[in-house]
This record gives structure tokens, sequence and C-alpha cells, in this order.
């Protein structure tokens, strides 16, 4: 009871203190734990440079950054959530929040969505951060996912960006014709497998049927999303992946690709950094939004969106307020998503993309090209448990397609468990 | 422990201690011991047999279901299949005994610089899981792999081996067996130097040469080292996790798992939060092992009497 009474006076005088401009006028003192889970070299430099110009605003404020490998992160965030919680905390938006926001662990902000700064700017991420009608945390970043091709070889064999799956398809039997793989794709870790299931059924058969399975509303073995997989067993049959995809992580699957084996890749914009240090330029790289499929479907994108969070038992919530209003100002998402440190995109509507050829498609192909809606990524979306078992079943489905009866039939057992 | 109160007559200079000690100290000595085995080892599986009673995230409240994630394991075909690869292991694995007796039996000579070729031979023991299964994992790789390679010199064609849900969990056996065998060896190599060499001799004047005399004169005598090797080999065969986690993290879907590792994927990896499940899984899991524990147990109570 008295840490809830502290805890809204402490949203109180933070909502009280918003009115005053980012500059600091006003000053923060105590100790402000922040845990980071960006532990890749750029984005931790980027990150450690944001709280630097933090602490520079706030002097009085003692900051300690503490920065943790990202696999290791996902399962330590249970164990420092409850015990010795930081009072900032990075995570990741929609479903993938759920089971710390039902156990009481992240600290409700709506207050903060509420101030003009950020409900005006920040309107296209809310929903992603949204549970039971609050708010749980702000975004900091995201990235866009889509097909990155290789220019050069479909300039050689005279073919262009597809726009439907028969486009799509014919595509793909002339680059096999000329022993190219259509798409590269490592499977090992499972998840690249969830993305081209989240686009093929997004565009079978819409978003909103893609988020009533989410929500476990539709049977495994509904004929409807046999559809979906009656789709990629076309792709499958036509041989359009590289062999032996189970063996490889997706950086191991972007050899195919920079040698020419391979002509495309469904990915997150994050790859495109490795395969320009592999040495593709960017007239040989490029871009397009992953076609439609069923006529009239309207698009829609997976988005991953990434997140900071207060814990509820954080001790400086009133410094952790501001350390939030702080990154999503819309000069630091300028400054942290540009081609030097993130590469992504900016959350606030007010901060303006870098000049980069895929930041800017995919901003564009996000903010006018997805009347549809945005998701977040197959395993943010679904229930873990769900997301865990149906990514395995994509993975088996795309070696052995002729399993599909007994794949479906085990993601339904493990719907009816799950979503009870 | 019974030492009664000195009668009156006697003056009682001695304290309590002084008075127990031979019966206290040992005691003594073995707290220690006794309190983080007890911490660590012995309530933790009472633990584990209670959580498995429950459905629990590992945050929220933990609601009590009795056998119900037993029952879910008998129709767990993952489960299953975990069960069925750690009886794989647990046979294969065992290969590194006679397989590591035979080279120590190789290496048993005085040759120069026989030291050199033991310790390559042992070589593989020392480095890291990690490291084994990478190597192995670039060993195996479809195509641009050292074993395709070579099946291709030969005229057979690529296999993939850590993509072959029927071969996968082979493969990894395989590569278990490089460092496990060496162990062996080493076992193998200390324990021949105790056998007896008038009895060799012996056998020897009584014509025994060969396997013959492998048979019925050297193992016999090697028993203490063969108990050893066969401890340590179940053992690491239950344990094989860091193996499969590097070279197919369980997959090709799931059918590279065995329990240690679907336990671990339950409850605790990224996707899995069921502890009640991970828990039911490891207590299967050591039941299985309490088998062998039973049977270390009591061979070793018998050797201890056999010797009085």
């Amino acid at each position: 009871m008295r840490s809830t009474l502290k805890a809204s006076a402490l949203a109180l005088t933070a909502a009280l203190a918003a009115s005053t401009a980012f500059a600091g006028s006003h000053s923060l003192s105590g100790d402000l734990k922040i845990f980071l889970d960006t532990s890749n070299p750029a984005p931790r430099a980027t990150m450690e440079a944001m709280i630097g110009r933090f602490q520079e605003m706030h002097p009085d404020l003692n900051i300690e950054t503490t920065v943790i490998d990202r696999e290791a992160y996902k399962t330590q965030i249970r164990n420092f959530l409850t015990a010795d919680a930081p009072d900032v905390a990075t995570w990741y938006a929609a479903n993938r929040m759920r089971p710390y926001v039902e156990a009481g662990l992240f600290e409700d902000v709506s207050d903060l969505w509420a101030e003009p700064e950020i409900a005006d700017n920040l309107a296209s991420t809310k929903g992603a951060m949204t549970i039971d009608g609050k708010q749980w945390g702000v975004p900091y970043t995201y990235y866009q996912w889509g097909i990155y091709y290789r220019k050069d070889l479909y300039d050689q064999y005279g073919l262009s960006e597809p726009t439907n799956f028969d486009e799509m398809k014919s595509n793909c039997q002339t680059l096999l014709d000329n022993g190219v793989k259509c798409y590269t794709i490592g499977t090992k870790f499972l998840w690249t497998a969830g993305g081209w299931f989240d686009y093929l059924n997004l565009r079978t058969h819409g978003y909103d049927f893609h988020m009533e399975m989410a929500a476990g509303d539709v049977a495994w073995t509904d004929d409807r999303v046999r559809e979906t997989f009656a789709n990629w067993r076309e792709l499958i049959d036509m041989g359009a992946y590289v062999d032996n995809h189970q063996n490889y992580s997706w950086q191991e699957a972007l050899p195919f690709m920079v040698n020419g084996d391979a002509a495309a890749y469904l990915m997150g914009n994050f790859a495109v950094a490795p395969l320009r240090e592999a040495g593709l330029t960017d007239d040989q790289l490029d871009f397009y939004q992953f076609p439609a499929i069923t006529e009239g479907v309207a698009m829609a994108e997976d988005a991953p969106t990434d997140t900071f969070h207060i814990p509820a038992n954080a001790n400086n919530k009133e410094a952790a307020r501001e350390f939030l209003r702080f990154v999503v100002s819309a000069d630091e998402q300028t400054v942290i998503n540009n081609g030097q440190n993130l590469g992504q995109l900016p959350v606030n509507a007010s901060a303006s993309i870098d000049d980069d050829k895929f930041l800017e498609q995919g901003f564009a192909m996000l903010s006018s090209n997805s009347p549809g809606g945005v998701a977040q990524f197959f395993d943010r979306d679904y229930p873990a448990e769900m997301a865990a078992e149906a990514m395995q079943g994509f993975q088996e489905f795309m070696v052995f397609p002729d399993n599909l009866d007994d794949i479906l039939n085990r993601l339904e057992k493990v719907r009816e468990r799950v979503y009870k | 422990m019974t030492v009664t109160a000195l009668p009156d007559t006697e003056t009682p200079k001695r304290g309590w201690y002084k008075r127990n000690e031979i019966a206290v100290t040992p005691w003594l000595f073995l707290a220690p011991a006794i309190l983080f085995f007890a911490v660590y080892v012995i309530i933790p599986i009472f633990q584990s047999f209670s959580i498995s009673l429950y459905d629990w995230d590992g945050l929220g409240v933990a609601r009590f279901i009795g056998m119900e994630n037993y029952a879910e394991l008998m129709d767990d075909s993952a489960f299953e299949v975990s069960l069925w690869n750690n009886l794989k292991w647990l046979i294969f694995y065992l290969l590194a005994i006679p397989a590591g007796l035979f080279i120590a039996l190789f290496l048993n000579q005085t040759v120069t610089g026989i030291r050199i070729y033991k310790s390559l031979f042992f070589f593989p023991f020392v480095l890291s899981q990690v490291v084994v299964g990478l190597v192995f994992a670039w060993f195996y790789l479809p195509n641009e792999g050292l074993l395709s390679n070579m099946l291709r010199l030969v005229g057979l064609g690529p296999v993939n081996v850590l993509g072959d849900p029927t071969w996968a969990t082979y493969g990894i056996i395989a590569a278990g067996l490089w460092p496990q065998t060496a162990y062996c060896m080493i076992l193998y190599l200390t324990g021949l130097n105790a056998v007896d060499p008038e009895q060799v001799e012996a056998a020897r004047l009584d014509g025994a040469k060969g396997w013959k005399m492998l048979w019925y004169v050297i193992i016999p005598q090697l028993k203490p080292a063969t108990f050893i090797a066969f401890v340590v080999t179940i053992i690491g065969a239950l344990r094989s996790f860091d193996l499969i986690s590097i070279m197919t993290n369980g997959g090709p879907f799931g059918q590279t798992r065995v329990l240690s590792f679907y336990m671990f994927e339950k409850a605790l990896s990224e996707y899995g939060f069921r502890m009640g499940y991970g828990a039911a899984i490891a207590v299967v899991l050591f039941l299985i092992m309490l088998v062998f524990i039973a049977y270390f147990l009591w061979s070793m109570y018998r050797e201890e009497r056999g010797g009085r």
C-alpha cells in the first residue's frame, strides 16, 4: 500500500515536472541504475553516449550503467526485476512484456503517455506498449522487415521487384533456372522461419486474422491456416530456399547472398550492416516490401520495437521517468537512430530520419504503405510458449513439408493448453 | 556419544567438549560439507519434487495442479524423443571405455617420446566442450565440411549429419566420444601402471598371450579403473548438455534434445517459463540417475566390505 502511495506521489511530481522543458532546469539527484541489453558494439556505444548526454544535463545524478549480454539478459531479467531491480531496463514491446506486466513487475507509465510531448509524437507505437488500457514503457527504436535483395543479380536476369505472389514465384523460377537460390535463410535458431510465417499469413489473410491467431482464437488446423501453409509450400517445393538451412544461424546464412548463391533475404533492417561490411555496395543491395498474395488484403508489416521500462521495484522513479522522456525526445531519437549509431527508425514523429536508402524506404513503407497494421514479430506477438512450439514446427515444415498435418495437430494441442 | 556423567568423587575438571572430543570432532569436520550438501543438493531435490506439482511461471502465483505435469509428459512427443536420445547417449557413450582401453594398451610402451604421444592423445580432454562442439560442427558442415569432402573423395554424396533428424544425435555423440575416450585412456594408463608384472610373467610362462592374456590377466586387474571409467562415462552421458547446445541447439526441430536440455528449454530458456513442467522433467531425469547412483553406491559398499 505504502509503495503504491509513494509511486503515485512520484508519478504526480513527475507529471508536474514534465511541464518544465527537457533542458533539465530542475535538478535530479540520487542514484539511477540502468540495465541495458544492447551488448553489440555499435548499440552499446550509442547507449553509453546517450546516457553521457543525460548525465551532463543532470550532474548531481549518480548514473550507474550495466550492459548485459543480449541473450543472457532474456533470462536474467526475471531475476533482477524481482530481486535487485534497476531504475530503468530495456525490453521488448507487445506480448513479450506481458508476463512482467501481469506479475506487477513493470511500472505503469500511462502518465508519461498523457503528456502532449509523448502523446502527439509517439502515437504510432502506443498500441504496442499498451496492455489492459495502460502503457508500461516507452519505445526507443524500431526497424522494418522486408526483402533485401541483390539488385545486380535481379538486373542480370531481367527481373524487377515483384508486387504480387505470381511475380514473386516467376522471379524465383528464373533465378532457379540460372542456378541461384531465391532466398537465403538460416533456421537453426528458429525465429527466422517465424518471419516467413508472419509475412505469408499477413499477406494471405491480413493483419486482423494474424492477430486473432496470436490471441488464440483460431485453431491451427483451420483451413485458412492451411491456405497460408499451402502458399509457403509452393515456395518450398520450388526449391526457393537454400539447402540445409536448419544448420545455419541467420548470420551464417549471409554468405549465400554475399557470394551470389542466393538472391534475397527476408530479414530485419539489422541485416544491412553485416551485408555492407561483407562488401556489398548500395548499388548491389536493395529492398522491397513483401509482395501481396491475396488481392484486397491490406498490407501489414512486421516492425519490432525495442523499449525502456521502469521496474515496479525501482528506487528512483522520478529520475527514471525523466530518463524515459529524454530517450524519446525528438533530438535524442534523431541522434541514436542515425546511420552512425543504431541505424534504425526513430519512434518520435518529429525526429528526422537519417539519409540512408534502407531507412528511408522502410520509413516510407511503414508510414504510408502499411494500412493493415504493424505487427511486432512472431515471437513477440504470440505467447512465448506458443511461439517456441510453432517456430519449431515451421522449421520442420520447411525441411519436411509432408509432415504438415502432424505439425498442425501438435500446435493445436499446444494452443488448447496455452490459451485456456 | 554415550558418555555417562562421571561420579562426583572425581573432580570434573574437563569441559563437555574435552569429554566428548572423540565423538564430536568428526561431526565438526563433516559439518561444512553436510551443510552445503544439504543446502545445494538434498533440499533442492525435494524442492524440485514439490515445484513439479505446480503450474508456475517463476514470477506470479504458483497454482497446485497435482500430477498434471506428469500426465502431460506422458503425452508429450518432445519428451519421448528426449528420453530415447538419453538412452542412445547412455549406450553409445559407453564406447569410450573400450576405445580408451585400446589406446591405453597401444600407448603403454617405452619408446622415445612416448610422453608426447600420450599428451597428444589426452589433448581433446583438455579442450572445453564448447570448442569440441564447434570443431565438430564445422567438421560436419554439409558442403564445406571436412567429412563431406572426405566422402566426396570416395565418391559418396555430401551428408548433412547435424541437419538430419535421424543422424544428428549420433553425430553429437561421436563428438562427445572424442574427449571422453581420452579421459578413459588416461584412467587406464594409470591402471596399467599398477598391473603386477609378476602375474604377467607367470601367465606368459603358462603360455598365455594376445587376447587370452588381455582378457584373463590384464582386464581383471584393471577392474578399479574400469569402474571409475564406467561411472564418469555414465554421468557424462546423462549431463550431455553443452555439446547439444553448441552443435544443434536441440534441433533440427527438437530431434537432438535430451532430458536435461528439454528441461532447460521449458523452464529457463528464452521462451520457457514453465517451472513446474521443467521440474517434472528434472524429477524423471533424477529417477533415471538414481538407478545408476544406487548401483554405484551398492558396488562401492560391497567393495569396502570385501576389503575388510
